[in-house]
């Protein structure tokens, strides 16, 4: 569903990834797993147009995007979580959430796209008025997420979503993302930190390390490798 | 508010204008001179708020995208007007003429603010300032040296053809149009272009076209202002459209709130009828305006009628 080759991509006279290739098949829950810096958000950056790619290719359901503009890109039904979570502060959690659905235009299906994330995330339905800076990091997350899936993606790049989070939550939303992923078929890219519960959750890995691909294996297997073990799994 | 709620506060406001365009006759001249500069504050205001709260940009040139409609509505009926219209027209005919010479005024300020918009794909907060400030002192400096349209002298003898109804007509619709708009899904995201650019990006918004979309729709209300204040001073100065006016549009605009029209409004009312109130000082008059400035900032930083939404720090 999703092949990118050789991506390459600088900030600056920095190359942040110097040739990364990963394929993501339809239906899977891919993990991207790599210490900080190693160019994780970068990749899921450049995949969804947000940066620039200096070199290499991005084909989404057959069809080259690299270097689209972003808004294209959402339009094909890949949409991308930043890192952060970066919802829009100073909207409502319901203006947030429209503002997921902002290139559809059928109102009856964003009302029921809008009922599933609610039913998702039954804590966003307690606060539609609030405004979103004023939620915990948790419940950002959980609209961050929601909102992503109110463009009905095919394709769901999450990152870092277990970020500040408190513990109990970083459970129920590893669940969720699962749960997004069975119900809705939606294909999902994820990037971790928590690269224990990410292998748990995903069918294959990738090992990350300073802009380029280390290791590429399905999860059981990166979990008993045991130099992933030593670097990312604590011990 | 909705969609039918600013509909019918545009057709109230509307009304309100004719009713003010029939009784100006009648009215105190002081009294008609102070509320068509309350007019057009609300309407450079209105849409500097456009850019300046609700998009989050920061604009220093709204003063430039007015002279460009007070110079291009006043030569429209100055010297396009008596071949169009004939020397000495019907007040009817006169009249329509200067709706075309505003809306003429208005575009080609709009067309000002995709020259400036452009830039402001790349740059953000105090970089996107300075340009829009150098775009306002280059349009000023611009008019001063064009001998066709009185150089630095100005222009003079420009018809009186500003009155009540115009200046309220067209706030009304400035109103109408940054409300509607902020409350559509296409303009939640200028909104959301404000509040963050890489997740309104990351949501399929086109965050370029917002930016430029803002700069546009604000510049055609500056443009119209301008030739409504060219036809009511009867001459326009160059040196009337340079920083310090642009400065005054985005005090207003600062003091009623970023991203809050009703607060805007309140303010571009209460600063120019203050600097009516001051007016016995004489000397002391701008420095009581600017302690003016000073002691209602501190009071509301939050803006002046802002009780619902956060501040933006």
């Amino acid at each position: 569903m999703l092949e990118v080759k050789d991506l390459q991509v600088s900030y600056g006279a920095i190359k942040a990834l110097h040739g990364v290739s990963l394929t993501v098949q339809q239906g899977e829950i891919v993990t991207l797993i790599g210490a900080n810096g190693a160019g994780k958000s970068t990749t899921l950056r450049a995949i969804s147009g947000l940066v620039r790619a200096g070199g290499g290719s991005v084909t989404y359901d057959g069809q080259p995007i690299t270097n689209l503009p972003a808004h294209e890109i959402v339009k094909r039904g890949l949409s991308h979580v930043p890192e952060g979570r970066m919802v829009f502060a100073n909207l409502t959690v319901l203006e947030n959430l429209k503002m997921g659905a902002y290139l559809r235009g059928d109102h009856a299906g964003i009302r029921t796209t809008m009922d599933y994330v609610f039913g998702v995330f039954p804590r966003l339905k307690e606060r539609t008025k609030q405004v979103a800076g004023t939620l915990s990091g948790g419940e950002q997350q959980m609209l961050a997420i929601g909102r992503a899936l109110m463009s009905q993606p095919k394709f769901l790049m999450l990152d870092e979503p277990s970020l500040g989070i408190a513990p109990l939550l970083v459970k129920t939303i590893f669940e969720k993302i699962v749960e997004i992923n069975r119900q809705q078929g939606i294909t999902i890219l994820l990037v971790e930190q928590n690269a224990n519960r990410a292998l748990e959750i995903s069918a294959r890995g990738y090992v990350l390390e300073t802009g380029r691909i280390l290791l590429e294996d399905s999860s059981a297997k990166l979990r008993a490798n045991p130099q992933v073990k030593s670097a990312y799994l604590g011990g | 508010m909705n969609f039918a709620g600013a509909r019918r506060w545009l057709f109230a406001a509307l009304a309100v204008s004719v009713v003010l365009g029939l009784f100006q006759p009648r009215m105190d001249l002081y009294f008609a001179d102070v509320l068509t500069r309350i007019g057009v504050a609300i309407i450079l205001a209105v849409s500097l708020n456009l850019i300046n709260g609700y998009t989050g940009q920061f604009s220093l040139g709204h003063a430039g995208f007015m002279a460009v409609g007070a110079y291009t509505a006043a030569a429209v009926t100055m010297f396009a007007g008596p071949k169009v219209v004939g020397d000495n027209p019907p007040a009817m005919i006169a009249q329509a003429w200067f709706l075309v010479a505003l809306l003429l005024g208005g575009g080609a300020a709009a067309v000002a603010g995709v020259l400036v918009g452009a830039p402001s794909l790349r740059l953000r907060g105090d970089y996107l300032a300075i340009v829009t400030l150098g775009f306002g002192q280059i349009i000023s400096v611009i008019f001063r040296n064009v001998e066709s349209l009185g150089g630095a002298l100005g222009l003079n003898g420009i018809p009186a053809r500003t009155n009540l109804f115009w200046v309220f007509a067209a706030a009304a619709l400035a109103v109408y149009v940054v409300t509607a708009l902020v409350n559509s899904t296409y303009g939640r995201g200028f909104l959301a272009t404000s509040d963050d650019e890489v997740a309104a990006q990351a949501m399929g918004i086109n965050t370029t076209r917002c930016k430029i979309a803002a700069f546009v729709i604000s510049a055609f209300f500056a443009g119209i202002a301008g030739g409504l204040s060219g036809h009511f001073t009867l001459t326009i100065d160059p040196k009337g459209f340079d920083f310090n006016r642009s400065i005054e549009i985005v005090v207003i605009v600062i003091l009623g709130g970023m991203g809050n029209t009703p607060g805007v409004i309140a303010a571009a009312v209460l600063l120019t009828l203050s600097n009516e109130f001051l007016r016995p000082l004489q000397a002391y008059r701008p420095l009581l305006y600017a302690l003016l400035l000073i002691v209602l900032m501190l009071a509301r930083p939050q803006g002046l009628l802002n009780w619902k939404r956060t501040a933006k720090t």
